[in-house]
């Protein structure tokens, strides 16, 4: 395998980990809702806190992203 | 006859006004220009609502409606000491989310022209996250002293585990500043990538003439819709979770636990 063909499919690989922030995110926002809408009473005081799990979810899908640029472009 | 995808142009920073003093560039760049557009915006959209009036109208109660909002978030997230960091985190927030929408008009319809996203550059977040991470850092030395360090050492950690726990309360401290700048820069870049890819399958499938092209051109034609209210959502959002985070890590370092 070339270095060309083997960049590409590290870069596809590195991909996977947007799909799984993806379930992260996901993830914060539906146990949120869940949560919600047991207590709506509470839930607005805890929008800080729901933007805040979401913005760390999101970072490590971000992160894998970075990874297959820096793959496809840098190296 | 397909046009090349090259979702990569649209970052490049070209001088517009060339200005060299002795070995340095120092020319005005179009990222320079769309920061000077934004300032200019925020500059119109605050002037026009500071009158004042003690009955407010449309204009005064979007701004007033705008500075709430960040005066509650740094309320709630520091407490009354944090009144001194609303202008902070106001700036950063108006800045954040001006720089994103301006990214996202569609100018590109004058040929010749096209938007450029300040925030869509690592050297750009990055000093915005360094600024933020070197007020907590001054602020947190300033208040306490080497007493600071202590943010290393939760609460009620038994000794057994400080060797452990040391460790990665440092790492989690330093490594701040790099996650706040790589998510904004991040997700506004994959946004501006994805939409000049989807933007070219539309030119490129309807110009290819034969009917899986017109369809390849109209399916990317309503997810780019969908694609851009997203963006517009993106853009609010991660100005909004930057200046949260930011007015979290300032909790940290005037009210150590």
């Amino acid at each position: 395998m070339d270095l060309q063909s083997a960049k590409m499919i590290g870069a596809g690989l590195a991909a996977i980990g947007t799909g799984a922030a993806a379930i992260g995110v996901g993830f914060v926002f539906g146990s949120f809702l869940q949560s919600a809408l047991r207590n709506p009473a509470a839930a607005d005081g805890q929008q800080g806190r729901l933007f805040l799990g979401f913005a760390l979810a999101e970072l490590l899908g971000l992160m894998a992203f970075t990874v297959a640029l820096l793959i496809l472009f840098v190296f | 006859m397909a046009g090349k995808i090259d979702p990569m142009h649209q970052f490049t920073v070209e001088p517009l006004v060339p200005l060299h003093i002795g070995q340095y560039d120092i020319s005005l760049t179009n990222s320079a220009a769309w920061m000077l557009a934004a300032l200019v915006v925020i500059g119109l959209f605050m002037w026009g609502g500071m009158k004042r009036q003690v009955v407010p109208g449309r204009w005064q109660m979007a701004v007033e409606g705008l500075t709430g909002f960040i005066d509650d978030l740094v309320q709630v997230n520091i407490g009354p000491e944090g009144k001194k960091f609303t202008p902070f985190v106001f700036s950063l927030f108006t800045f954040i989310l001006v720089a994103n929408l301006l990214g996202l008009l569609p100018l590109a319809i004058v040929p010749g022209w096209h938007p450029f996203t300040p925030t869509s550059h690592f050297s750009i977040t990055g000093l915005l996250a360094i600024m933020s991470f070197s007020l907590v850092l001054i602020i947190g030395f300033w208040r306490h002293g080497f007493h600071f360090f202590s943010l290393f050492v939760p609460h009620g950690t038994p000794w057994y585990m400080l060797p452990l726990i040391i460790p990665i309360e440092i790492v989690s401290f330093l490594v701040r500043p790099f996650s706040l700048a790589l998510r904004l820069f991040v997700a506004m870049m994959s946004g501006h990538i994805l939409m000049e890819v989807f933007g070219s399958f539309i030119v490129n499938g309807f110009a290819s003439g034969s009917p899986v092209g017109f369809g390849v051109g109209a399916v990317s034609f309503i997810f780019i819709v969908g694609v851009g209210a997203l963006e517009l959502l993106v853009c609010a959002l991660q100005a909004y979770v930057f200046a949260l985070l930011t007015s979290l890590y300032l909790n940290d370092a005037i009210n150590l636990h």
